[in-house]
């Protein structure tokens, strides 16, 4: 009984917009391996290790939402534009995606573009963009980089989510019989409360580093030059 | 790299071993928000199973490689708990590897033109 895929399965969405997101996303790939060089260093580099590491842990464990029988997992991606940022957190969040259709059976293969620009194009964008903008407006504080964790999370789950709708809008498989409002309400109220967990996770995710070691979530370096370290309670000092 | 580092890293590898090894089989066995979405229209069995109805889900079709450590398990061991705890702690390790590996590879080297810290 155990549904344990959690990606687009093959057959669900056509051959030639399958292949049209696999340009895509590699297209996009490319571009992150260039700016995300320029980002990785000696500790970025095992960092984003570990980001993706954890991302594909996290991602195992289904936790129920609002409705029986229904359940939601992370995605992953605002905790890896916070900890690595936009460029190197797109690719952490593919490696997962990689590995998890080539070794776990999870996601075709053929898929895998679609997934892709949905969760580490799409969902790392969304949020890093979401992260620059409330870091700048929100107070410097705990609380503030909380708050900026969880919506940054929350709306780019839902936004991962309607990427999905769009690709099944382009080349779903099934006949909806002009009822792709009904998918897309499904997916978007679905992925609200999973994005409510989402945002737990990644809030208690980043805050923890950020205590543990400010100078190792990315965002708080590239976001808030000359202010040394942001959160209270540390020291920061190395 | 310093001591400090690789402190935090083994941490947090451990943190996701034990996610991916233990935790995860308390995880919530139905079907995630894209899957049961995909499910909407079709009438499920108590194991999940479609047994009728029309839904996007029933247009699926196997996937490519499948593999020992397909759906997270491991084939031929029969304990659920073993299977998926050993399984989730291979893909921490394999990611951790190929991520970190392939990052290391292609970072920036040499002294940085503005240090960040």
């Amino acid at each position: 009984m155990e549904t344990l895929a959690m990606h687009i399965s093959n057959g669900i969405i056509n051959g030639p917009v399958a292949a049209l997101f696999a340009v895509i996303a590699l297209a996009a790939m490319a571009l992150c391996v260039q700016r995300g060089r320029l980002d990785l260093d000696d500790r970025l580099a095992p960092m984003a290790g570990l980001v993706a590491a954890f991302v594909f842990a996290v991602q195992m464990l289904n936790f129920p939402i609002f409705t029986a029988g229904v359940s939601g997992h992370l995605l992953g991606g605002a905790i890896a534009a916070m900890l690595v940022g936009p460029w190197v957190g797109a690719l952490c969040i593919a490696v997962v995606l990689v590995v998890q259709a080539l070794v776990f059976g999870d996601g075709g293969v053929a898929m895998l573009g679609l997934s892709i620009t949905n969760m580490a194009v799409l969902g790392v964008a969304v949020a890093y963009l979401l992260i620059a903008l409330l870091l700048r407006v929100l107070p410097r504080t705990t609380a503030g980089l909380a708050v900026t964790a969880f919506v940054a999370a929350l709306v780019s789950v839902v936004v991962a989510a309607m990427g999905f709708v769009l690709q099944y809008w382009l080349g779903g498989t099934a006949d909806l019989g002009g009822n792709l409002a009904g998918l897309a309400g499904t997916m978007a109220v679905s992925h609200l409360f999973i994005g409510i967990g989402e945002g737990l996770i990644t809030a208690t995710t980043v805050v923890t580093v950020a205590r543990v070691r400010p100078d190792l979530v990315y965002a708080l370096r590239a976001l808030k030059p000359a202010q040394p370290a942001t959160v209270p309670t540390v020291g920061g000092v190395r | 790299m310093n001591r400090r580092l690789w402190g935090f890293l083994a941490g947090g590898l451990l943190v996701a071993l034990l996610l991916a090894g233990v935790v995860s089989n308390f995880a919530s066995p139905h079907p995630d928000g894209l899957d049961s979405s995909l499910r909407q229209g079709c009438t499920l069995d108590a194991d999940g199973e479609i047994i009728g109805g029309s839904c996007p889900a029933q247009q699926e079709k196997e996937h490519e490689i499948g593999g020992p450590l397909a759906d997270y398990g491991i084939a031929g061991i029969d304990n659920d708990f073993l299977s998926t705890g050993l399984s989730g702690v291979l893909g921490v390790l394999l990611t951790f590897g190929v991520a970190g590996g392939a990052f290391w590879l292609v970072r920036r080297r040499g002294t940085p033109a503005s240090s960040q810290g």
